[in-house]
């Protein structure tokens, strides 16, 4: 086999290795979405369940980006400390905040119906959460940061059009503006949260 | 002095032009926070006493009542949606709404069943004039929190004023004009239909974002904001309803 062919083929490998190793936003959030259903629909205390969600969501979203996107003008004023001891209390807020919302469902059924490819950092999925007796249809969009294509991880739901990652955005904004820009202020908040 | 007011309230209404705002929610200015924090609490009170009970009872009641009381609601609403379709210029939408109203209301017996929908004509999203204002290029002027009906703004305010001085012909036949047919009861309850209705469908939705919100009143004057800018822009596609920029700045390294 001469030099040229035994480059081709490499070079055919590696493209193979790399495209066998992305993973497709959608199956992603189909994945993701059966395993957080697995867990809701399990005979298991509402503690244990919430336990199992925090994995699931340590492993599939990006919580660090999605803390700094929350703080919006207010990250450019942080120290490295600060940002250090926000990071760590945003963790400790997502996981408690995601986790109880997520824990009231009981066995939801989420079915993924597109996705579209805004550039090569996002992809939106979308998808449909199954009306039940207690309440209608939800068209839910899934914010996918694919930066790198070998682990996507979910930045924003969008449900019914309304982004989460926005109103806790605001929600913060409000926090540290109605305390004077002070930035303490919203990690008083977030202790008093996780304390709860 | 009705006119004066009006007149008032447009001008207030146009010093806000739409260009940069219906971008961006969170660019909406809170002019009287205090007091609308404070509405925000009593709404939140009167939801918590009154209005949110009578929504679980009304969980409780079988599927198909419910359908139908819904169905009821959402075709009453057609008259509203309609003229406002056809000032967004959304002649297509405004007839399938026509045919949707005429064909419930008879053959769907005043509405409860949705016939059309069976024959090909759509239930689309409502159109009200605080919509209208905003695709014609009004801005939505400050953040506002009105006593029972809850957020809104500038603008939606004076949409809703448009409704009650003649734009809303529900209510100009129970209210405004004595027709005999109907009472002013028929449009309160009808109203107070829809807040249920709302409420019921959201009952878990809104009990668990308080639980979890840190500022409730922020949270939903968030959601409230996103949602007429979606309406507003009357589309469904995702890409276009959000704003992107402040995405692009952050990093997870």
């Amino acid at each position: 086999m001469n030099l040229k062919k035994k480059f081709f083929l490499i070079t055919i490998f590696f493209c193979f290795i790399e495209n066998s190793l992305s993973l497709e936003p959608n199956i992603f959030v189909q994945s993701t979405v059966n395993r957080a259903s697995d867990i809701l629909g399990d005979e298991i205390s509402r503690e244990k369940k919430m336990e199992k969600l925090k994995i699931v969501a340590m492993e599939t979203v990006d919580i660090n980006g999605i803390g700094f996107y929350t703080l919006g003008k207010h990250r450019k004023n942080l120290s490295d400390e600060q940002k250090k001891e926000y990071s760590k209390l945003f963790e400790e807020y997502f996981l408690k905040s995601f986790s109880s919302r997520l824990a009231e469902y009981s066995n939801p059924q989420i079915d993924v119906i597109s996705q579209e490819k805004k550039n090569e950092k996002y992809t939106i999925v979308s998808s449909i959460l199954i009306a039940t007796d207690e309440r209608p249809e939800v068209k839910i969009d899934w914010r996918i940061y694919t930066k790198n294509p070998d682990k996507p991880l979910i930045r924003d739901l969008i449900i019914e059009g309304l982004s989460l990652a926005r109103t806790q955005k605001e929600e913060f904004n409000s926090i540290i503006q109605s305390n004077d820009g002070d930035i303490e202020a919203l990690f008083i908040s977030l202790k008093d949260f996780v304390k709860k | 002095m009705k006119k004066i007011f009006l007149t008032c309230f447009f001008i207030l209404c146009l010093l806000f032009p739409a260009s940069a705002e219906t971008k961006s929610p969170s660019n909406i200015k809170d002019c009287s926070e205090g007091f609308n924090r404070a509405v925000f609490k009593f709404n939140n009170g009167l939801d918590k006493a009154i209005i949110r009970p009578i929504a679980i009872g009304y969980r409780k009641l079988p599927n198909g009542l419910r359908a139908v009381t819904g169905n009821f609601l959402n075709n009453l609403s057609n008259l509203v949606t309609i003229p406002n379709n056809a000032l967004q210029g959304d002649f297509g939408k405004a007839g399938n709404n026509i045919a949707r109203l005429g064909i419930n209301s008879t053959i769907g017996i005043l509405g409860i069943f949705d016939v059309a929908k069976g024959m090909g004509f759509k239930r689309l999203e409502k159109e009200d004039y605080g919509q209208t204002l905003g695709a014609m290029g009004a801005g939505p002027g400050c953040y506002l929190v009105l006593p029972i009906l809850g957020p809104s703004t500038a603008r939606d305010t004076f949409g809703t004023i448009i409704s009650l001085v003649g734009g809303d012909p529900w209510y100009n036949v129970t209210i405004r004009n004595d027709t005999q047919y109907f009472k002013n009861s028929d449009y309160y309850f009808s109203k107070i239909g829809s807040g249920v209705d709302f409420r019921a469908k959201n009952l878990d939705a809104l009990d668990n974002l308080e639980e979890n919100s840190m500022d409730f009143y922020a949270s939903i004057k968030s959601l409230y904001l996103q949602d007429r800018q979606k309406k507003i822009l009357n589309s469904q596609k995702i890409t276009e309803t959000q704003d992107d920029s402040d995405w692009d700045e952050v990093s997870s390294d």
